[in-house]
């Protein structure tokens, strides 16, 4: 019992880091459909941004977050502006491509800057350990868990109320009839992807405060796709809750199975969903058989 | 100057070669090839195999992702099962390489049917990700299936050896290759003009018409994934017993990746633009390594740099290839050649 429940926590946590890493990809593709392979990449960026104006720079850590956040949004907006919109309307292996090509792109700006080695994250999020019920949870994962639903509620009520939600939302449903209402489809989607590069910048400092601060806080990037996929890649609290169930189905298989079992298994369920409902627990269905 | 070129009947118009120039192009082409291994040096020789054996599967995921429209991203996997049933089995059992390659084509196709059979339901963007999740799997169970595959042991594959001698030199095995080379752009471009090619486009281009006008997509997807899974397993069991020592490390997602950049970039839908961007993918790191060891007295820094170099260069590559020629290089030759046949009226 006791087991469980550490696992449970484990696991919760856990899904609470994939949700914040998944909300990234997913208001990209619910505004524009794209999916970017490139997420994990931006969330090195912002851990090493803010590793450089904290710990490098030596600003005091609110200053550095608050920059790195601000050169996130540069950095969204230019990779939408250079990168994604020559590409509007090209065939989705081209979408696909480019942002694979972006992110080996950003990779190795990163690499070459800081190398490879990995260093220590600066110590501004507690990582010391909170009991719960005789689990032990450290104090990070619980930030994690809370920034999620912060952001959970925050992307909510922003896709339902505000302006650019709604007009994103309209702009994913049929770009030509978003047009045509006067919405302006490039304002669109450098706003969802400066937001995304926020988002991705938030989550790449937990994720460095967890593993440090190394080129292994992208690897995350491939491991949301099962995320993704199960919660539908369109919906937001699709990406919370499936984020939660593939935390905790990585960690009952780790902690019941065996470790080498729980890194393959959110893929083989992957396939199963995809098979099964390729629109995911939330996403929008689109029906078209083949 | 020439208008056009017009054919006069069906075995004309069906023929590959149609114009002089073209024949006296592909009698160069193939002269360069017999000549080549007796000019070049071994570091050319290495460069020129690794060409051959990236064309090989550039071939076999173009004719899935260029003329068939399914995009894969578990090309790395499927090479690892071609290179390691054919390793393994000739470390293993002892058989010849000539009987073991062929055998690991035949069950890199089988396995690739079977992952292709997603493809029935997904397109586009959903059946990448489930060939991604593919590739995770199939690379999970290479390094975890340590009683077959000895896990993240590098296996040792002997070296091929024919009529008793081994083939063990960059100069013999150059002449295995281009053999494989030439057979399989012979199979692929005679594939496309038959009936299951022109099947594989009419998918690409529109799936639904193409099941409303009598193609089977099932036979059809499932037939396309095993054909490039084929040629992918030749080019992966080539690799095992080129290298004679191989591991899971070779395999990976970046592999992956970096064949579908060589068809992006060199054409898709093209069986010569895949021989150019595998050209292209395989000479880029290797002249930026040899440019920055140049500049290495004048930027001391080189030296650190050059895998960083290499591996922006590798994404900004691919990022000006689509957003400038997304038809790649077939099309930049197509258009060289074309400026020249109308010149000086060109425009």
């Amino acid at each position: 019992m006791e087991l469980f429940l550490q696992l449970t926590l484990t696991g919760l946590t856990n899904g609470a880091i994939f949700a914040l890493v998944a909300l990234g990809f997913v208001l990209i593709y619910k505004s524009s459909d794209v999916i970017n392979f490139a997420q994990g990449e931006l969330l090195l960026v912002g851990a090493y941004l803010i590793y450089a104006f904290v710990a490098e720079l030596g600003f005091p850590w609110s200053v550095g977050i608050l920059i790195t956040l601000g050169l996130a949004v540069v950095v969204g907006v230019l990779v939408e502006r250079f990168v994604l919109r020559p590409l509007i309307g090209e065939p989705i292996i081209s979408v696909i491509m480019v942002t694979i090509g972006l992110s080996s792109l950003l990779r190795a700006i990163v690499n070459a800057i800081w190398g490879t080695y990995g260093r220590a994250f600066p110590a501004f999020i507690p990582s010391t350990n909170v009991y719960i019920f005789g689990a032990v949870v450290p104090a990070d994962r619980l930030i994690a868990i809370g920034l999620s639903l912060l952001l959970l509620g925050a992307f909510t009520l922003f896709f339902r109320y505000s302006p650019d939600g709604i007009a994103m939302r309209a702009t994913a449903d049929d770009q030509q009839a978003a047009l045509s209402m006067g919405i302006s489809v490039k304002h669109i989607f450098a706003v969802a992807w400066s937001i995304s590069a926020v988002t991705a910048a938030v989550a790449g400092a937990l994720v460095a405060n967890i593993v440090g601060v190394s080129g292994d806080v992208s690897r995350i990037g491939l491991r949301v796709f099962p995320v993704v996929i199960l919660g539908g890649l369109d919906s937001v609290p699709g990406a919370v809750i499936g984020g939660v169930i593939i935390g905790l189905l990585e960690v009952y298989t780790g902690g019941y199975i065996g470790s080498g079992l729980s890194q393959v298994l959110p893929f083989i369920a992957l396939i199963l969903i995809l098979m099964i409902r390729p629109y995911g627990l939330f996403g929008e269905e689109r029906i078209e058989r083949v | 100057m020439q208008s056009g070129i017009f054919h006069a009947s069906y075995q004309k118009d069906m023929a590959f070669r149609h114009t002089p120039a073209q024949f006296i192009r592909l009698g160069l082409v193939l002269a360069f090839a017999l000549i080549f291994p007796f000019l070049a040096n071994n570091y050319y020789l290495t460069l020129a195999n690794q060409i051959g054996v990236a064309a090989i599967g550039a071939i076999g995921l173009n004719l899935l992702t260029g003329f068939t429209g399914q995009i894969s991203l578990g090309q790395g996997a499927f090479m690892a099962v071609g290179a390691y049933s054919s390793g393994l089995m000739a470390a293993r059992l002892g058989l010849p390489w000539f009987v073991t390659i062929p055998l690991a084509c035949l069950i890199t196709a089988m396995v690739g049917a079977l992952f292709g059979v997603p493809s029935l339901r997904l397109k586009g963007l959903y059946l990448a990700i489930a060939t991604l999740a593919a590739q995770q799997i199939i690379e999970w169970l290479i390094t975890h299936w340590d009683a077959l595959t000895g896990g993240v042991e590098a296996l040792v594959v002997p070296a091929p050896t024919l009529f008793g001698s081994a083939i063990n030199t960059d100069f013999r095995f150059y002449w295995i290759i281009l053999i494989c080379l030439i057979g399989t752009t012979l199979f692929a471009s005679n594939l496309l003009r038959s009936k299951v090619g022109r099947a594989f486009v009419a998918i690409r281009d529109q799936d639904i018409a193409a099941e409303v006008m009598g193609v089977n997509l099932f036979r059809y997807k499932l037939t396309a994934f095993a054909v490039s899974s084929f040629f992918v397993g030749l080019s992966g069991a080539l690799t095992a017993h080129y290298r004679t020592i191989i591991s899971w490390e070779r395999f990976t997602l970046e592999t992956s990746i970096l064949f579908l950049a060589m068809i992006i970039i060199g054409g898709l839908g093209s069986i010569s633009g895949s021989i150019y961007g595998a050209a292209f993918m395989t000479l880029l790191p290797a002249i930026l390594s040899n440019l920055g060891r140049g500049l290495e007295d004048f930027v001391p820094a080189m030296a650190r740099l050059i895998p960083f170099l290499q591996q922006a260069a590798f994404g900004l590559v691919i990022i000006l290839f689509l957003i400038f020629e997304p038809e790649g290089i077939a099309k930049l030759w197509r258009d060289v050649k074309d400026y020249f046949r109308l010149w000086p009226f060109s425009y």
